[in-house]
């Protein structure tokens, strides 16, 4: 029942980027299935009229530079126009290539330079801890993000301090921007790495929406301590054959050709594209 | 300067349940009556400066008012794209508060000196840099970080300066304060070694040489029409700070001067293009460094000769 939301996502993916002729597109593609999941599938607490709602749950996306799939899901619940969609990366848009905190509703935390998100999620959820909510923070990060050191400052103090209403969800795709993970600087095994630091680990394929959706609101029922992780397997550039697991689609646009098939893919119309 | 930082924030934590203390392992005993008083608003990062600057500013976005403490070469540098990001690019109200300024830690060395702090940080935009020099200046100028919708350095030495200040005059955040009248020359000093401009300033007086003594505590925003009025008021000006002469306060004042066509030849004291040389205590490693009251009084005559 989600297929329909995740396809318009990828859509909107492909579209954006075209119409601002920019944007990280395999990173975004691989995450479309983990924002339906937390949009769409009633993990949230969100108001749509109002993006400031005291009692929201908060999304950080640290790996800034997939904010086309974020962007997406904001324009998919109400938070953005089409037009200011469209206006992704062009002249006097509020949209830019990373997500900026207070130019865009919904958007928590400005980011873009990798190993932030983890840290200033951990603010918040210490804030809201501090504050007795039960607002709930969720972070999407990425793999090769993992490389920051950062990343593990933040993840000593989540467990330190309890933070029971954290979950991050590592965008496991195997791929950073010059190739496998594990062959620029390995991360493996990240179970075990995150184990040993205090999280609460749960594996799963990152494009079974209805499988992310279970663990999540599984996520939400359980009253723990300690703070989560869901890596989540995914396929860089997922839903245009020729992006998947290909490293240069890390930066790349498709050309006019290659424009032909990314479109016939995605199920993208001569109307989708005005 | 320590303790009257720690008195005002245990103040301040009383009266409001958003002041949060957050600090980096750093701050054994003196903690302890806080910790104690309010153990929900105070959190102790351990050795992660960064993490810490940027869990303040996630805090901040919740409407909390964190107050991040440890040295301050640790936050300027070590913390420095956190800052920028996180505190600075978001406009967010955390407090940064550097104790060690200058040479304190003149036993540690250039590892825990801040000595190129102000220059990283003036660059920043968004961020109130804030200087005080005695108890006085610190005691007011923590409340008006506190009272400040935005990011805010406190760069604070951690030892016991005179106080300065007459009991009847004022501290005005942002405005400069003109300690003593002269008519020779003018010496801008920012920070604790306001006391040694001050000792220099007596040792010109027995020379017979007059001058206005000012405190610059508030380093950014700068009172640009203040000094712009002092500089044009007098022929020689000298600047001392326990700090690089590139890009604090000798820098901020000679952009002054520069962009408004003063012309008059400055005077820049503080450390040459180097890392601070010597071991001691902190007096001894100003005098290491020509620094001390001594140190300021001869670089000044020999200004004075050639200007």
């Amino acid at each position: 029942m989600y297929e329909d939301i995740t396809k318009e996502i990828r859509k909107d993916i492909m579209v954006t980027a075209l119409k601002g002729k920019a944007g990280h597109l395999a990173s975004a593609l691989s995450m479309a299935e983990i924002v339906t999941a937390l949009y769409f599938g009633e993990v949230l607490q969100y108001d749509k009229d109002n993006p400031n709602w005291e009692g929201r749950d908060k999304v950080i996306l640290s790996k800034g530079h997939a904010s086309l799939a974020l962007y997406s899901a904001l324009y998919r619940i109400g938070y953005l126009t089409k037009e200011q969609l469209h206006g992704f990366c062009q002249e006097g848009s509020l949209l830019g290539g990373e997500p900026k905190r207070g130019d865009i509703p919904g958007v928590e935390a400005t980011t873009g330079s990798l190993g932030h998100g983890l840290s200033f999620a951990v603010g918040i959820a210490m804030a809201e801890k501090y504050k007795k909510t039960l607002n709930r923070i969720y972070v999407i990060q990425g793999d090769g993000e993992c490389q920051e050191g950062s990343v593990w400052e933040a993840a000593l103090s989540a467990a330190h301090h309890k933070l029971g209403n954290l979950t991050v969800i590592l965008d496991r795709n195997q791929l950073q921007a010059m190739g496998d993970t594990e062959e620029i600087v390995g991360i493996e095994s990240l179970k075990e790495k995150w184990e040993s630091f205090g999280f609460l680990v749960t594996e799963v394929d990152g494009h079974d929406t209805e499988r992310l959706i279970a663990v999540l609101q599984k996520d939400k029922r359980d009253k723990t301590e300690r703070p989560r992780i869901i890596i989540a397997h995914t396929v860089k550039g997922k839903g245009i054959s020729f992006m998947e697991n290909v490293p240069i689609w890390h930066y790349r646009m498709p050309n006019a050709e290659e424009q032909i098939i990314a479109n016939q893919e995605l199920g993208i119309t001569k109307e989708d594209l005005l | 300067m320590r303790n009257t930082y720690l008195r005002e924030l245990y103040k301040l934590a009383e009266k409001d349940k958003r002041v949060l203390s957050l600090i980096a392992d750093n701050g054994m005993i003196v903690y302890d009556e806080f910790r104690e008083a309010f153990p929900e608003q105070y959190y102790n990062f351990g050795i992660s400066e960064g993490h810490m600057v940027t869990a303040a500013a996630g805090m901040a976005s919740c409407g909390l008012i964190p107050f991040a403490y440890t040295i301050g070469s640790f936050l300027a540098y070590r913390s420095c794209e956190f800052l920028r990001l996180d505190v600075c690019l978001q406009n967010l109200n955390v407090k940064i508060v550097g104790i060690g300024a200058g040479v304190t830690y003149g036993y540690l060395g250039p590892t825990h000196h801040s000595t190129e702090d102000i220059a990283i940080l003036r660059a920043m935009p968004n961020l109130t840099i804030l200087s005080p020099a005695t108890p006085k200046e610190a005691r007011v100028l923590v409340n008006y970080a506190y009272e400040h919708d935005g990011p805010v350095y406190i760069r604070l030495g951690n030892n016991l300066p005179a106080e300065l200040y007459a009991e009847d005059m004022e501290v005005i955040p942002g405005k400069p304060t003109t300690l003593t009248e002269g008519k020779d020359l003018v010496v801008f000093a920012t920070g604790e070694i306001l006391n040694q401009a001050k000792e220099a300033l007596d040792l010109l007086k027995i020379d017979g040489v007059s001058a206005e003594l000012i405190s610059v505590h508030t380093i950014k925003p700068l009172d640009e029409a203040f000094v712009l009025e002092v500089c044009n008021r007098h022929k020689r000006i000298v600047t001392v700070e326990e700090h690089s002469i590139f890009g604090g306060l000798g820098g901020a004042i000679a952009e002054v001067m520069a962009e408004n066509g003063n012309g008059k030849k400055l005077q820049r004291i503080g450390l040459q293009d180097r890392f601070a040389k010597g071991y001691g205590n902190r007096l001894e490693v100003l005098k290491a460094n020509d620094l001390d009251g001594k140190g300021i009084y001869a670089q000044i005559k020999k200004y004075l000769q050639e200007a």
